[in-house]
C-alpha cells in the first residue's frame, strides 16, 4: 500500500502539487487522471523519486519514502517497476536483453536462469519469438509490452506507469489495459497508472484519481464516474458528445454501463 | 552573471564527477561496458586517427623539406622537425582535439538521447547510479586506449614521412632516418602520453556532462553535443598551454 499525505510539489516558487493526500491499495489498479499539465506526471515522479517533494510523506507500507537515506532509497527502488510513456527501452539492447538487465545488475541467478526468468516474462506479454529483436524493429505496442516485462522481471511490489498506451491504437490499448490489470491481481501488486485513455478509466480503474490543477478533486470508482456530479470530473471525462450522450442515457434510465 | 553561471555550471560538473566515480553495482556489468565503450570510442577510431596521422606526417616532412632547406642547415633536419612535431604536439594535442569532435559528439548526443527518452530515468528508477554506469565506462575506456592511440598515432606520421622519401623522393630515407633518430628524448614520448590522459578525460567526461544534463528535445541534444564538442576543445587548448609548460 502506497498512502501519501499532504503532498506539496514546487518550482521555482510555483507549486504544480497541492496537499495531496491519497490511498493507493495493494492489488489493484490505481488509475490518476487529469487533464494535460494537471500535474499527474509530476504526482509520479514524486511517487518514484524521481522528483522530491517541496513538503508532504509518501509512505510505502509505512516507510516514508521521503525522508529515507540515499542508499535506503536505492534499495526501495528495487521493490519498484515503471513503464514510462516512451517506454525507455535501452536502444542498445535486444528485447530479451531488455528483459534481462535487472536481473543482471541485482540477481544472483545463473545465465540459463535469468534467460529462463526473462522468457517467462516474454511469454506472459505474448511477445514469444521477439527477444532477438532490438527495439527500433519492434512496433510502440510491441515496445510497451517489453517495458511491462522488464518492470515485472524483479517481481515488483509497486508498479508504475506513465500514461502506458499514448500512441497506442485503441485495440493495442486494451491489450496493454488487459495485461497491466491481469499482473496486478496475478501478483497483487499496487499499481498506479497515470492516463487519459477513457477506455481504461471505464475498463480497468478499481480506484480513480482526478487531478486538477494541482489538486486532487475526485476519487472513487469507474462506477461512480458516470453519475458523479463534480463539474470538473464530468467536462474532463464527457469532454465528447457521444460520451454526453452515453452519460444522459445512464443517468436518465437509471442504468449501468457495465 | 557569466561568472555565476560559469561556476554553476562548474559545480554542477563536479558533482556529477563525484556520483560518477564511485564503486559500480556489479562488476560484471561494469567490465562489460568498460569493453564495449573501449571498442567503441577507441577501437573504432584507430582509422581516423591513422589516416589523419599519416597525411600530417607527410605534409610536415615535405614542408620542412621545402621551407627550412638552405645551405646553412643540416640536411636531416626535416626528419628531426617531423618527429618532434609529431610526438610534442600532434600525437598528443591535436589528435584528441580530432578525437573531442568525433568521441565527444557520440557521447553527449548518445547520453542525452538516453536522457531525453527516459532510459536515463529507467536506469534510475532500478536504483541504479546510472551516472556511474553510463560515465564511468566511458572514462575509463578513454583512459585506458589512448596511449595506444598516441603511440599508433606518432608511428604512423613516421611512415607519412617515409612516404615523402620513397613514395615522393622529397628528401632521403637515410636523410630522414638520421633525423628521426638525431638527439631522441624518451621522456617526450611519455610527455604525449601524460598529456593524452588528461586530454582523454576532458574528452569522455565534459560531452558526458553535457550529454546527462541535457534537458527538453532532439534540438537541445543537438545544441548539448556542439557545446560538448565546443568546450572540451576549448580546455584541451587552454590545458594543453599549462602541461606542455608543466611537463617540460
Amino acid at each position: 500500500m502506497i498512502e501519501v499525505k499532504n503532498l506539496y510539489k514546487s518550482f521555482d516558487g510555483r507549486e504544480v502539487l497541492k496537499d495531496i493526500s491519497t490511498i493507493f491499495e495493494d492489488g489493484k489498479t490505481n488509475l490518476i487522471i487529469g487533464q494535460s499539465g494537471s500535474g499527474k506526471t509530476v504526482l509520479m515522479k514524486n511517487l518514484v523519486g524521481l522528483f522530491e517533494p517541496t513538503s508532504g510523506q509518501i509512505l510505502y507500507d509505512g516507510r516514508d519514502f521521503v525522508r529515507m537515506s540515499k542508499q535506503e532509497k536505492i534499495h526501495m527502488r528495487r521493490e519498484m517497476g515503471m513503464i514510462f510513456q516512451s517506454a525507455a527501452l535501452f536502444d542498445s539492447l535486444t528485447v530479451l536483453e531488455n528483459v534481462m538487465f535487472p536481473l543482471d545488475m541485482f540477481s544472483s541467478m545463473t545465465l540459463r536462469d535469468r534467460q529462463k526468468r526473462a522468457m517467462e516474462c516474454l511469454d506472459r506479454v505474448n511477445l514469444v519469438g521477439a527477444e532477438d529483436k532490438f527495439p527500433g524493429e519492434i512496433s510502440g505496442g510491441m515496445q510497451k509490452r517489453v517495458a511491462i516485462a522488464r518492470a515485472i522481471v524483479m517481481n515488483p511490489k509497486y508498479l508504475f506507469c506513465d500514461e502506458p498506451n499514448s500512441g497506442l491504437d485503441p485495440k493495442t490499448s486494451l491489450v496493454i489495459d488487459d495485461l497491466l490489470h491481469g499482473i496486478t491481481q496475478e501478483y497483487d501488486i499496487t499499481t498506479i497508472i497515470n492516463t487519459h485513455d477513457m477506455n481504461s478509466v471505464m475498463g480497468i480503474g478499481e480506484n480513480i484519481i482526478f487531478i486538477y490543477e494541482g489538486h486532487k478533486e475526485w476519487q472513487g470508482v469507474s462506477e461512480d464516474i458516470m453519475g458523479s456530479t463534480n463539474k470538473r470530473l464530468t467536462d474532463f471525462i464527457f469532454a465528447s458528445d457521444l460520451l454526453k450522450e452515453m452519460r444522459q442515457a445512464v443517468v436518465t434510465n437509471k442504468t449501468q454501463l457495465r | 552573471m557569466l561568472l555565476q553561471k560559469w561556476l554553476t555550471t562548474l559545480g554542477r560538473y563536479v558533482m556529477l564527477m563525484g556520483k560518477t566515480f564511485s564503486f559500480p553495482e556489479r562488476f560484471r556489468m561494469f567490465w562489460k561496458q568498460y569493453v564495449k565503450e573501449m571498442a567503441q570510442l577507441g577501437v573504432n577510431s584507430i582509422g581516423i586517427v591513422l589516416l589523419i596521422s599519416f597525411f600530417i606526417g607527410a605534409v610536415i616532412c615535405i614542408q620542412m623539406k621545402v621551407n627550412i632547406e638552405s645551405p646553412w642547415m643540416p640536411r636531416w633536419v626535416a626528419g628531426y622537425t617531423t618527429r618532434e612535431i609529431m610526438l610534442l604536439e600532434f600525437s598528443s594535442s591535436i589528435m584528441c582535439l580530432i578525437l573531442a569532435g568525433k568521441v565527444g559528439s557520440n557521447i553527449a548526443s548518445e547520453l542525452g538521447t538516453m536522457r531525453v527518452t527516459q532510459q536515463i530515468d529507467a536506469l534510475d528508477i532500478m536504483g541504479i547510479n546510472s551516472a556511474c554506469y553510463l560515465i564511468l565506462p566511458k572514462i575509463l575506456g578513454m583512459l585506458t586506449i589512448m596511449p595506444a592511440l598516441v603511440i599508433f598515432s606518432s608511428a604512423m606520421g613516421v611512415v607519412g614521412a617515409y612516404f615523402t622519401a620513397y613514395g615522393m623522393h622529397i628528401i632521403t630515407p637515410d636523410d630522414l632516418t638520421l633525423g628521426l633518430q638525431h638527439t631522441f628524448i624518451p621522456w617526450f614520448m611519455w610527455m604525449s602520453i601524460i598529456k593524452s590522459q588528461f586530454f582523454a578525460f576532458i574528452i569522455s567526461s565534459v560531452p558526458a556532462f553535457f550529454g546527462y544534463t541535457v534537458e527538453g528535445g532532439s534540438v537541445n541534444v543537438g545544441k548539448a553535443s556542439t557545446d560538448a564538442v565546443v568546450s572540451s576543445s576549448v580546455l584541451i587548448l587552454f590545458s594543453d598551454v599549462f602541461l606542455t609548460q608543466l611537463l617540460s
